[in-house]
């Protein structure tokens, strides 16, 4: 017996679903944030998921799988050249969805699904600082100044986070100026 | 076709729309806003959710 469908089934049968799924992947790579109702962006981002994995193998094989899909072939130029090789350091998770109350009209609750920030260097930095860190509190604790330099960059982080309401484009910018310093820093210490 | 014996009483008839009750809406605080918002939810108000922006407001 197959395995069903995790997820509310979409639409008046399996070829209307698969071509809306299709559509909503292809909006997705296309916009890089699309507004939906939660039931449609659930069951979009496996697929979508998917296919940035696909993206990631970048291969001959890999592109004429995501062509069932995405029938677009900018689109597929678009996933493959940009969207794959941002998220080469990221295993998996590549979207996001966040509720945004229902829709007028028809009450339809609503959500917005987008594709995450590629991975900043000074993540990366903190994510390796951490496996580090672990490792040396089991061995001993020798050689920490690797790990205390991770701790002072992510202070940096919880300062930009506390803004004015106003201020939230700045802090978008702020941020990526601030990203590069620490990261420098732990290069130089390392 | 079967169809209803008798007709429903008013009390019968009360006795059901009694139990209509509207749900009271979870709704937590906005950190950055400080207004109403449902939980799990991008802020109406403000549009970030996480210390993100979502909504353009």
């Amino acid at each position: 017996m197959p395995t069903p469908t995790k997820g509310p089934r979409l639409g008046g049968g399996p070829a209307h679903e698969r071509l809306m799924l299709a559509n909503l992947a292809t909006a997705l790579f296309e916009h890089g944030k699309i507004t939906t109702t939660e039931a449609k962006a659930k069951r979009l981002r496996p697929l979508a998921e998917r296919l940035i994995t696909f993206a990631k193998r970048g291969d001959l094989s890999a592109r004429r799988r995501v062509m069932t899909v995405v029938r677009d072939k900018s689109v597929v130029h678009l996933l493959f050249t940009e969207i794959g090789p941002q998220y080469s350091g990221r295993p998996g998770g590549y979207t996001r969805i966040t509720k945004i109350g229902p829709r007028k009209g028809d009450n339809a609750p609503m959500a917005v699904i987008e594709l995450v920030e590629p991975m900043t260097e000074q993540v990366v930095a903190e994510a390796t600082g951490a496996t580090k860190r672990a490792a040396k509190e089991s061995a001993a604790k020798a050689a920490a100044p690797a790990a205390a330099a991770a701790p002072a960059a992510e202070e940096v982080v919880t300062d930009e986070v506390v803004e004015t309401p106003e201020a939230i484009e700045a802090e978008v910018t702020d941020e990526v100026v601030t990203d590069e310093a620490p990261a420098e820093e732990t290069e130089e210490k390392a | 076709m079967p169809v209803p014996k008798r007709k429903t009483s008013r009390s019968n008839t009360r006795h059901r729309r009694s139990q209509w009750k509207a749900a009271t809406p979870t709704l937590v605080t906005c950190a950055r806003c400080k207004e109403k918002r449902p939980a799990h939810t991008a802020c109406p108000t403000c549009g970030t959710y996480a210390k993100r922006r979502v909504l353009d407001v």
